[in-house]
């Protein structure tokens, strides 16, 4: 027996009205993958379930006037790869989007779910971040935007505020000479969370860069951006000792916890590591190689 | 409380059936369609034993709602043989021992096909990326691997 009410609007107004409407009891059903497996586990027991996906802004990926990309927070990481252009564009946010959960995960998972879930390990987040991505909240006093960086306040906590709903990723036009990048440590091949997972989009002119950022994931309590890193990018052709600078900065910024998937020390360690790979293969794409 | 009336296609036919609003697409199949050839092992989107494909995309039927299927098309591996004729994958994967205890073999067989439909000519990194998600305690994946290849590598000679 169950008092669970099933909603799925076809507007967003009415989706805001609703959820906020139901209070704490209500949980928004993206793709769904944490959400069924909480409920499952008896972690949660919502009384109402809104279901964003009957909403066009939330399933659309649409290429802005600009030539940035807005993705609406219910589009699944099968979606995102099967579109024409967005992989070539933003190889590393695909990536990121590609390597949460198996085949069948990602053709429902969605990276609005990801960075809702608020877990610090959550794959497209770094990745997202270092893409300076935007997204849109609405909720019933109206529209607002938030760096993605600020979405995360904590395991399983995001600073949208009561009956706010997550809209859409607005990604940032790139100027030629532009790419990105993701790589994740995990304990075994596929199917496992990061122990650290690292973002890198960066633009180059003849060799060298001119504007970098970095996200960090799952050294943390929650996603970072590592500013200091960026810096070091910046301004250098990659040489040894401005990635060895980056890379300081990024286990600098490193505040992990120790449990079963990699101790402080490692998860540390590996920060540095993965920061200087994962810039080199952005660093490549950038440069068409 | 009131159980909600969904109207969906399943294996091609449209189908109407009343579940819970809390049903998963498992709980459907296996209870009011009586389709029991997706199989409940974990519950928790790990397993992938419960495979199925919605529009044509692979999905875990235990991480999704039944209501969800609403307007949508449901594949399962139901639809998979022509008839009494078997699909080239079930056929290979019996002559090629890729199952043991079949727990695991209806979401592989979804799995594999799905890959197929997309990639016919999957490399094996390939197959057994695509395939992470389906787990099998008894082949150690190298049959369901090698059926998979000799399948694909069939299906293009035809």
């Amino acid at each position: 027996m169950t008092e669970l009410r099933y909603l799925a609007p076809g507007t967003l107004d009415e989706a805001v009205g609703a959820f906020a409407k139901a209070g704490s009891a209500a949980r928004i059903l993206a793709g769904g993958t944490d959400l069924l497996v909480q409920m499952r586990s008896g972690a949660l027991k919502p009384g109402v379930i809104v279901d964003i996906k009957k909403i066009p802004e939330l399933t659309a990926i649409e290429q802005t006037a600009d030539g940035g990309f807005r993705i609406g927070a219910a589009v699944s990481g099968m979606a995102l790869a099967e579109h024409e252009t967005f992989g070539k564009v933003w190889p590393g946010v695909l990536e990121a989007v590609n390597l949460i959960g198996s085949k069948q995960v990602q053709g429902r998972a969605s990276a609005g779910g990801n960075l809702c879930n608020g877990s610090p390990a959550g794959d497209s987040v770094p990745a997202m971040v270092a893409a300076g991505a935007v997204v849109t909240v609405q909720g019933p006093d109206g529209r607002r935007e938030m760096k993605v960086e600020d979405v995360p306040a904590g395991p399983g906590r995001t600073n949208l505020k009561p009956g706010e709903i997550l809209v859409s990723f607005t990604l940032p036009p790139r100027p030629p000479g532009s790419s990105d990048a993701y790589l994740r440590m995990i304990p075994r091949t596929e199917m496992d969370i990061a122990v650290v997972g690292c973002g890198v989009s960066l633009t180059m002119k003849d060799g060298t860069v001119t504007s970098a950022r970095v996200g960090l994931g799952a050294v943390a309590p929650t996603v970072l951006l590592v500013e200091d890193a960026a810096k070091a990018l910046i301004g250098s052709k990659l040489d040894d000792a401005a990635l060895a600078r980056a890379a300081a900065a990024c286990s600098a910024a490193c505040r992990p916890i120790d449990d079963k998937r990699g101790t402080i020390a490692y998860r540390i360690k590996v920060a540095g590591v993965l920061l200087k790979r994962t810039a080199a293969i952005a660093a490549q794409r950038a440069q068409g190689k | 409380m009131a159980k909600v009336h969904v109207t969906t296609s399943i294996n091609g036919e449209p189908m109407e059936f009343l579940c819970e609003p809390s049903d998963t697409m498992l709980d459907a199949l296996r209870g009011p369609l009586a389709l029991t050839g997706s199989k409940e092992g974990c519950a928790s989107g790990d397993c992938g034993a419960c495979s199925i494909t919605l529009d044509d995309r692979l999905v875990c039927s235990c991480l999704m709602l039944a209501v969800e299927s609403e307007g949508h098309e449901i594949r399962t591996i139901e639809g998979l043989a022509q008839g009494e004729r078997l699909h080239p994958l079930q056929q290979k994967f019996l002559e090629m021992a890729a199952l043991q205890c079949g727990i695991c073999t209806s979401g592989m067989l979804v799995a594999s096909d799905a890959l197929l439909k997309k990639n016919p000519d999957p490399s094996e990194e390939e197959v057994r990326f695509w395939l992470a998600g389906n787990l099998c305690r008894c082949t150690g994946y190298d049959k369901i691997v090698r059926a998979v290849m000799e399948t694909a590598a069939e299906m293009r000679a035809h």
